[in-house]
């Protein structure tokens, strides 16, 4: 499993005690590898109510500036809410083939 | 230097005051209390000045404690058995997080039956969480030991355990003698540590470790001790020199021309001395190893006392149930099992639940460990003291 991003830090360049001192660390952690299956947004059904961003318990799901939404899929696990959430049935979970 | 009349408990308190500690976190248990009872003394009547933190348990006394030390302040806590077991889980985080502490373990049984005596499971039971420990065999050594404790946990930047037998140490009187605070001072200065909070540094503790992170992390801690042995060494060749003292990693007596030894921890290393001199005026080359450095496990002394030695008996005061041995064989048969001429190693468990171990019983295990040696044979574990 992937979490974090290359290239990787050995344990001597490593900052003492697991300490983590550069700012905005968990935006590179990579959490895609948990999924067994992706949400795909259908965006001809698309109302673009935003229960899907609502939902998503880990504010994967990005709002363009059209309204529209997509999935960050780097931070989607899969979960698979936003699909319960969709009112018209634009989000399916998809098997992920890897 | 003066002497005075003080218990293993308050040794271990004046040597706490002195290193002028700046938190105090713990929560009473016997039979660890007074030296807590003695340090809110200290700090309500203004002879020393700390925080003193009172606390609902003592997993918060060890969280306090991780973050107190992750400040720069110099930290205490004291604790035994099931208290030492409730600190468990942070036990390793205060290891992994280089955060360094003293904490004074006074040995009690784990429960149950309910049992506020000394052995040595609670330590025992933590032996893996990456602390290093230290383990005294009267009140003068808990104090120095304690003293000895700061200097090394700020230079390694690990937590210290202190361990003494709870009762036999924690609560008979002895002469001390006591350093004066000056030297102390001079000893072990306060001093800005590593790896501080402070509002002027950002950065985070205790995070996420994926797998891509934990290992390497985690090696850090692994590493630190490995290399503690070098500091362990230096900061008692120092302290014996400065004080007057003689301590080692490895506690030997008549290892010089010795074939039959006990290898003990702790306070009960006093009896077996006692008997191993009574049996060499009987003719028997008597000798005794006591481990003050559990951990690191100070393997290479280990290997030059036990050089020669036909049959080592190794007296466990915990017991690893369902285990191939106990806790303190499997350390020394690890460390001998390379040797091409080891002794005759023969497994002892005394003295659970502070059942006293009689000098006759400490006779019978030299007794068995000569047996053993003569017949190149060890026997299964033998309870010593255990009614049928």
């Amino acid at each position: 499993m992937k979490c974090a991003k290359t290239p990787l830090k050995g344990w001597k360049e490593l900052p003492e005690g697991g300490t983590i001192t550069e700012p905005g660390s968990s935006v590179l952690f990579d959490a895609s590898a948990w999924r067994t299956s992706m949400p795909i947004i259908d965006h001809a059904k698309c109302t673009k109510c935003g229960m899907c961003w609502i939902f998503c318990p880990e504010a994967a799901i990005k709002v363009n500036p059209d309204g529209s939404y997509e999935v960050e899929y780097m931070y989607c696990k899969g979960c698979g809410i936003c699909e319960r959430a969709c009112a018209v049935k634009a989000i399916n979970m998809e098997e992920e083939k890897r | 230097m003066k002497k005075v009349g003080l218990s293993g408990n308050y040794a271990i308190a004046y040597a706490v005051k002195m290193a002028d500690v700046d938190v105090i976190a713990a929560y009473p248990i016997t039979p660890q209390t007074t030296i807590v009872e003695k340090l809110s003394e200290f700090v309500a009547n203004g002879e020393l000045d700390a925080d003193y933190i009172n606390v609902e348990s003592e997993h918060s006394a060890m969280s306090a404690c991780v973050g107190a030390s992750m400040t720069g302040a110099r930290v205490f806590t004291a604790t035994s058995s099931q208290g030492l077991a409730f600190m468990h889980e942070v036990l390793f985080m205060a290891a992994a997080l280089r955060t360094p502490m003293v904490m004074a373990n006074v040995n009690r049984a784990l429960s149950a039956p309910l049992n506020i005596w000394n052995d040595h499971a609670d330590a025992m039971a933590e032996r893996d969480a990456g602390w290093i420990q230290l383990w005294v065999s009267s009140a003068q050594e808990a104090y120095d030991t304690t003293l000895m404790a700061f200097k090394l946990s700020e230079e390694t930047r690990l937590p210290v355990m202190v361990n003494l037998d709870g009762y036999v140490l924690s609560h008979t009187y002895e002469p001390v003698e006591l350093i004066a605070e000056e030297a102390v001072r001079k000893y072990i200065p306060s001093r800005p540590l590593v790896n501080r909070l402070s509002p002027k540094t950002a950065f985070s503790v205790g995070v996420v470790g994926p797998p891509e992170y934990y290992f390497e992390m985690k090696y850090q801690a692994i590493d630190a001790i490995e290399r503690s042995r070098m500091p362990i060494s230096k900061i008692t060749a120092d302290f014996n020199r400065s004080f007057g003292r003689s301590y080692d990693d490895v506690y030997a007596y008549g290892m010089e021309d010795a074939e039959y030894a006990l290898l003990t921890m702790g306070s009960m290393t006093g009896s077996a001395r006692v008997v191993a001199e009574e049996l060499r005026k009987e003719g028997l080359k008597a000798g005794v190893v006591s481990i003050r450095t559990f951990r690191p496990f100070p393997v290479e002394r280990l290997i030059e006392k036990v050089d020669g030695l036909m049959g080592l008996g190794v007296m466990d005061r915990a017991s690893t149930p369902g285990g191939p041995s106990n806790p303190l064989f499997s350390d020394i048969a690890a460390c001998l099992c390379g040797l091409k001429d080891r002794p005759i190693l023969q497994s002892f468990v005394s003295g659970l639940g502070g059942r006293d171990i009689s000098p006759d019983n400490f006779r019978t295990m030299f007794k068995a460990t000569k047996e053993a040696a003569d017949a190149k044979a060890p026997k299964p574990c033998m309870y010593v003291g255990l009614r049928e």
